[in-house]
């Protein structure tokens, strides 16, 4: 019985070499959600332009409205990528179990989006002055649950856009209604660590909360998305 | 049950009037708002229909997920386009009580923003069911109302946290509310469930024969391809 699970990872692991070895190659994901974010904190700073008193209550909204736009990019090309030569078919009709597809998606966007808030943060602390007053290390939780809740069900809505005729539409469409709550959480957490008013930590539950329900549904319903055809 | 359809029309018209008739000139007048309260008896009523319908849209959802029912599948569609309606119709009068006795249109109140999330899940519901391609539409929208459905205590919690300045819930929630004012708001519940369930209805059967027409104009096509000039 331990064979299956065993495959089951195995694929996994196989399906996010690809993905990272393609987008290493090719940089697409990367390079555009990169110069997307860089757009909206440009556009942002100029429109807004906040001393580091205001900045530090407004940056936690900013921060994550570029950073879900930009998963946006990167989402969209996920399953896209695959409909290229009926690659998304042979997995259909491949007996891999279709979650570790899936969780192989989700992983791969995960690591993107974490690589490009890595590469982002500094450019925020210098373009907002930021500094944090609160506990600090606390905003690696926030990011990683924070990005996990936008790219499960982002990759999971990514793959029901694609039988739609506005694909590249749809998604935000889509996952922004129920990313609102996550969306919330991520942005009172981050301002509370910012601005050092307040404990985190109810954010930070309520993310690790989302996180689980959602993680279990897209799961439990991937399999129907994938065949749908 | 073609004829229970009249009927139910008949009945729901003359509960509407009725409720009206209740509403506007039995009821007797709030002290403090005055006659701006009156627009009660139709965004509680309101919103109490567009939840069941949404809670009906879930069920529905599941049970097609599970069994792939047709019929599932339209109650599914039909109470999410009735209950957006309901919904939108608690949105737009809810401001325009709240602006004589609040004084602001709008708040980021915790029922007001569930109910505008909501509002927004289902509204993209709707949007995927348009344009969906494939044949598979009902898995699809089964499975976002299912992700709706799940977002809906998540919602509820994360607004929570702000001050809550909407007036209690006149039932269960502690409030007091004139017998004589509960009773016309039942009646003008009563009156809009019948509307509701007597759109549905038509909605239901419109969907059933639009489905049927699809159905034979494609089987014609595969019958005899040559006769078909579309």
């Amino acid at each position: 019985m331990s064979a299956a699970p065993l495959a089951a990872s195995g694929v996994t692991l196989a399906t996010l070499a690809k993905d990272i070895r393609l987008e290493w190659r090719s940089k697409d994901a990367i390079n555009s959600m990169l110069f997307f974010a860089l757009l909206v904190v440009v556009v942002f700073a100029f429109s807004f332009d906040p001393t580091a008193e205001e900045s530090r209550q407004i940056a936690g909204g900013l921060v994550w409205v570029a950073f879900l736009f930009a998963a946006v990019v990167a989402l969209n090309q996920t399953w896209a990528r695959e409909l290229r030569n009926q690659v998304l078919d042979a997995y259909r009709v491949a007996p891999a179990p279709p979650n570790s597809l899936f969780l192989a998606k989700a992983l791969g966007n995960f690591l993107f989006v974490l690589i490009l808030e890595c590469l982002m943060t500094p450019l925020f602390v210098v373009f907002y002055k930021l500094r944090a007053l609160g506990p600090g290390w606390q905003l690696v939780f926030v990011a990683i649950l924070g990005t996990w809740a936008l790219v499960v069900n982002g990759t999971f809505f990514a793959a029901m856009s694609l039988r739609t005729r506005t694909r590249e539409i749809m998604l935000p469409l889509l996952l922004f209604p129920i990313s609102i709550p996550a969306l919330l959480a991520m942005v009172e957490a981050t301002t509370m660590i910012l601005t050092g008013e307040g404990r985190a930590r109810f954010w930070i539950v309520l993310l690790a909360t989302y996180d689980v329900v959602f993680t279990t549904a897209c799961l439990a319903l991937f399999d129907k998305v994938l065949d749908a055809e | 049950m073609k004829k229970a359809f009249p009927i139910l029309a008949v009945i729901t018209a003359g509960l509407l009037s009725y409720a009206l008739y209740e509403a506007l000139v039995v009821a007797p007048t709030e002290q403090t708002m005055g006659d701006v309260q009156r627009i009660f008896y139709y965004h509680v009523p309101s919103a109490w229909t567009a939840f069941l319908l949404f809670f009906i849209n879930f069920v529905a959802s599941v049970w097609y997920l599970i069994r792939r029912d047709t019929t599932a599948d339209i109650l599914a569609l039909v109470t999410a386009e009735v209950g957006v309606v309901f919904c939108t119709v608690v949105l737009v009068t809810g401001p325009l009580w709240a602006r004589p006795v609040w004084g602001i249109w709008w708040t980021w109140d915790v029922r007001l923003t569930s109910t505008l999330v909501l509002w927004l899940i289902y509204v993209s519901y709707i949007l995927l069911r348009r344009f969906s391609t494939s044949g598979q539409t009902p898995v699809l929208a089964a499975a976002l109302a299912v992700f709706g459905a799940l977002d809906v205590p998540l919602v509820y919690f994360s607004i929570w946290f702000f001050r809550t300045q909407h007036p209690q819930p006149v039932i269960g929630g502690g409030g007091s509310i004139d017998p004589r004012m509960l009773h016309v708001l039942l009646i003008n519940w009563l009156a809009f469930m019948c509307f509701a369930v007597l759109v549905c209805w038509s909605r239901y059967r419109l969907e059933r024969l639009q489905r049927d027409v699809d159905e034979t104009m494609a089987l014609e096509d595969l019958l005899d391809p040559r006769s078909s000039v579309r």
